[in-house]
């Protein structure tokens, strides 16, 4: 992986701010330069297709604006009047400091600072999100276990096991632009199988409340290859929950019904009700499926067979071995862009081989959209063969100015589509995924069984 | 020969050089008034909403020239707006009847290892990489916060490796820390231009007027062209040869002062080239005095009222359209300093009420001293405005202002500003592309797109409705926007 960075797929840490804002009533407070926040919102808000400022974020964040005096003097004493003002302006569930670069490297203690204002009794917390620590993946995380260290633990220091209910850690809101759609149906699927959610971010969730329940876990579910295996480790240290790691997000009918037994078999409940939820979701999936038939049995000439993914290995994972399990597809690149560590390389890459064996020499582990690029542009212009890229904004035109190929935008930036509540997640996510794809064949014009497929 | 003001590395941060504020209250008349004064300090509010840094500011000079490339060394925060730039790049140039472009930018993506052993040879990498990927005429280095404080010695890497590849590499220090005013960063670029770029030209090009832009559309040909004169278009969508050959022009002119003071002053004091002092050309009359002070420079005066003249009778019909469409209509306008007023002194002409102003800061003086203070010509044009402020932003300060003044329509400068109107029900028109508004025709098409704005806001009815502000019951209920600029703790 190059460190060297031409076209941006992910932010810094202080990116983890955008987790705060995805936790209702959530508000980030920042300590550090005065352009900081607002290049988070610029690449994980509007580049996460225009996903606005919504309840608090945007131009609303609390921010110290950290200049030369801060620099030269030290900044907490600036911070406690930011975090005193916010208390005061803003209404909120939870108060999450983030502290950047400038702060990081002069070694304020955003910790100590956000400790004073909980023994007072506010629900702050503090983290050092600096943006050299790492990417927003990194910051996610931070930000994830400082809101369980430093407050969930000591207002709730004992778990009282709730039978049935299942915290879900997985797709990072906002890097994930369909976080929200995503989260939606996890909690359908798991409610539809009789399990108690706390589904932690957006407004599927009931809020901060179910942060705070937590605790109460009967098991915590990390539904991704890597991002949250830190904090189910942790909950399992402070709190012995045990977790589950399932690090195939599902997408389609056959990833899902599995997803869905695994939990059912992990958590012991009556099969009898799972596989009448089950059989329902498949018996609408499989009507939905065998009716757009017709389209792809006239058109098989024309449909793109090889697959490109470029996104980080939660989204491209899932969505690729549903494009290669039910669409049939040959995978012929995957790039993974989230920068996992080495033990999580290896777990991608036997995952990716498990999946199809001719990912084998195939997958790349880069940050650099560019260097992506030029390779898949490498491979289009060798292989001559119609493809599906999922992909990013950044791919639209080397991809559509190649072999007729569609581009299906999977992962940041996203800045030429709006995202509401569309999710690539689960049964209802693999039609919707179907539906992007082969509307894919019309995006220059129409294909008829007359015109040769000329547009 | 280097002069004095081009012979420091850097230049000094705005709130030093021209006292410029972050904060202020009360009429427009007495903020005018205390122009070319100390009288108010660059005071920060105790309690602040996020801003914007300086190295924003010099990426919107630097990240397109035609044949330039920019390093920005710094962590990938900073870098991680840059998605949207090829698309504004790409539809600039086919604006402006150019070849369509894209930026060549690069991050050096300081880690943690590199502010404790320093970054340098990061930065030397990613230097050799833009040569590489981009061969450039010239590469920009952005300095960053992080960068800055662990001292990374960036003007050392550029004279090194400017001899290394024989193309000319230009640091410019634009950490986001350094100044509380964002508009440093034009500052910061500009001195790097003209310290490594610009070169003194023998010949000059009577003809030529250096124009400095933003990403606009080019409505400065068809203005300068009725006295016979071509705009120069700076710095933005011009190669490295155009840029380093300005001192040619006749004179200097800019779309903002905010934006052009410095460049356009030192361009006059150290190169000889004269800078146009009237405000920039927004509004009739203000277009007419910077139409007779271009004429001045370019020995044109022959033409220029005749020009006046027949400019006024050509747009004269739309305009008394426009005014019977817009007439009471009450207008606020959030915008950077001098371009506020420019904007003010268009819908003056509208004949719309402007019932408020907050411009994001306010330049207490300006680089060439016998420039016309904007502001005091906007209030003697428009009369005063009594719902006066400066504001860096702060969204939870001007909901209170547009809660009070119940404006029909704003005019906001700065994305992420508009949305604070839409979740009121008012619709605002986003200056995004400053140029369109213009000199004559600017006035019309400003006009039409306030009309169509009015049209369109229905959907932000809806959005009023559904939607929760954060703020409060204490602010809500909180007479004073400006609570935390009057020492108030909270």
């Amino acid at each position: 992986m190059s460190h060297l960075i031409e076209q941006a797929k992910f932010s810094c840490a202080l990116g983890g701010l955008q987790t705060v804002l995805a936790i209702d009533k959530g508000i980030p407070i920042v300590h550090a330069g005065p352009g900081c926040a607002a290049r988070q919102f610029s690449y994980l808000g509007n580049g996460a297709g225009y996903q606005g400022e919504g309840y608090a974020g945007g131009g609303q964040i609390s921010c110290t604006n950290s200049t030369q005096s801060e620099v030269i003097f030290g900044g907490e004493k600036k911070l406690r009047a930011t975090v005193e003002g916010t208390l005061k302006v803003m209404n909120g569930s939870l108060y999450v400091i983030l502290a950047g670069c400038s702060a990081g490297i002069i070694g304020d203690d955003v910790k100590q600072i956000a400790c004073e204002f909980a023994d007072e009794g506010y629900p702050v917390v503090g983290v050092d999100a600096a943006g050299f620590r790492g990417n927003n993946y990194a910051g996610h995380e931070l930000v994830v276990n400082a809101i369980i260290d430093q407050y969930i633990s000591y207002e709730v220091p004992k778990a009282n096991v709730e039978k049935g209910l299942v915290n879900v850690f997985s797709v990072v809101p906002f890097q994930d632009a369909y976080w929200r759609g995503d989260l939606y149906e996890i909690k359908r699927l798991l409610e539809g199988i009789g399990i108690k959610v706390n589904i932690l971010y957006g407004s599927s969730s009931e809020g901060f409340s179910e942060w705070m329940n937590i605790p109460n876990a009967e098991f915590n579910l990390v539904l991704s290859p890597w991002v949250g295996l830190s904090t189910a480790k942790k909950l399992e240290s402070i709190y012995k929950t045990p977790y589950l790691h399932v690090p195939v997000l599902p997408v389609g009918l056959k990833e899902t019904s599995r997803f869905l037994r695994q939990i059912a078999d992990f958590a012991k409940l009556d099969s009898t009700d799972v596989e009448k939820f089950i059989a329902a979701e498949e018996r609408r999936y499989k009507n939905y499926f065998v009716s757009f038939g017709d389209l792809v049995s006239d058109f098989g000439c024309y449909l793109p067979y090889h697959l490109y993914t470029v996104a980080d290995s939660t989204y491209g994972i899932g969505t690729s071995k549903f494009v290669i399990e039910e669409l049939g597809f040959t995978p012929k690149g995957f790039y993974d862009i989230d920068n996992p560590d080495v033990k999580s390389k290896e777990l991608v890459e036997s995952l990716l081989k498990d999946i199809d064996v001719r990912y084998e020499g195939n997958i790349v582990f880069e940050g650099d959209n560019k260097v992506i690029q030029n390779d898949i542009e490498k491979k289009l212009d060798d292989s001559k063969v119609r493809s599906l890229v999922l992909g990013s904004s950044w791919d639209k035109e080397m991809v559509t100015s190649r072999n007729e190929s569609i581009l299906v935008r999977l992962s940041l930036p996203i800045t030429d589509r709006v995202i509401l509540n569309k999710s690539y997640v689960g049964y209802n996510g693999g039609l919707t995924l179907i539906e992007d794809i082969y509307s894919g064949l019309f995006a220059d014009g129409m294909i008829t069984n007359t015109t040769h497929a000329d547009h | 020969m280097m002069s004095n003001r081009l012979a420091q590395s850097e230049v000094t941060i705005r709130e030093n050089r021209l006292k410029s504020i972050i904060y202020y209250s009360g009429k427009a008349s007495e903020l005018a008034k205390a122009h070319g004064t100390e009288n108010f300090s660059c005071k920060e509010r105790s309690y602040s909403q996020c801003s914007d840094c300086a190295q924003m500011t010099a990426a919107t000079i630097t990240y397109f020239v035609r044949d330039a490339a920019v390093v920005v060394h710094s962590p990938m925060g900073c870098f991680a707006n840059t998605p949207l730039n090829d698309t504004q790049f790409r539809n600039a140039s086919i604006e402006r009847g150019q070849e369509p472009d894209k930026v060549r930018v690069i991050c050096s993506n300081i880690s943690e290892k590199d502010t404790v052993y320093g970054g340098v040879n990061k930065l030397k990498e990613a230097i050799t990489e833009a040569v590489k990927r981009f061969s450039p005429s010239a590469i920009f280095v952005h300095s960053s916060c992080a960068a800055g404080i662990v001292g990374d010695d960036i003007e050392g890497v550029a004279i090194d490796m400017q001899e290394e590849y024989n193309i000319p590499i230009i640091p410019i220090y634009c950490e986001g820390f350094k100044s509380k005013i964002w508009s440093s960063g034009f500052d910061a670029a500009y001195h790097g231009i003209l310290k490594n770029l610009v070169k003194e030209q023998p010949e000059k090009n009577k003809k030529l007027v250096n124009v400095f832009n933003f990403l606009g559309s080019d409505t400065f040909t068809p203005l300068l062209s009725k006295l016979g004169l071509k705009p120069n278009y700076l710095v933005p969508l011009a190669d490295v040869e155009r840029i380093s050959r300005m001192p040619e022009a006749a004179c200097s002119a800019h779309i903002c002062e905010t934006l052009g003071t410095y460049v356009s002053s030192v361009l006059e004091s150290e190169f000889g080239v004269p800078k146009v002092k009237s405000p920039a050309p927004f509004g009739i009359d203000w277009t007419d005095n910077w139409l007779r002070e271009v004429a001045s420079y370019t020995g044109t005066e022959d033409l220029v009222e005749d020009v006046i003249q027949s400019e006024h009778e050509r747009i004269a019909p739309e305009l008394e359209r426009l005014r019977e469409k817009l007439a009471g209509k009450k207008i606020y306008v959030f915008a950077g300093d001098a371009y506020a007023h420019n904007v003010g002194s268009v819908v003056s002409d509208l004949g719309m009420e402007l019932v408020g102003m907050t411009t994001l800061h306010h330049d207490m003086m300006v680089d060439s001293k016998e420039t016309e203070d904007t502001l005091e010509a906007l209030v003697k044009k428009n009369g005063d405005i009594e719902n006066f402020s400066v504001c860096n932003k702060q969204p939870y300060q001007v909901l209170k202002i547009l809660e009070k003044l119940k404006p029909d329509v704003m005019i906001v400068r700065h994305m992420n500003m508009t949305i604070l109107g839409g979740k009121l029900g008012i619709p605002s028109l986003l200056e995004g592309e400053t140029n369109i508004s213009a000199g004559y025709d600017g006035i019309i098409t400003t006009g039409k797109r306030l009309l169509a704005l009015i049209e369109t806001k229905g959907i932000l009815k809806t959005l009023s409705e559904y939607n929760e502000f954060p703020y409060s019951k204490w602010w809500r209920e909180q007479e004073d926007p400006f609570y935390f600029e009057k020492g108030e703790k909270a």
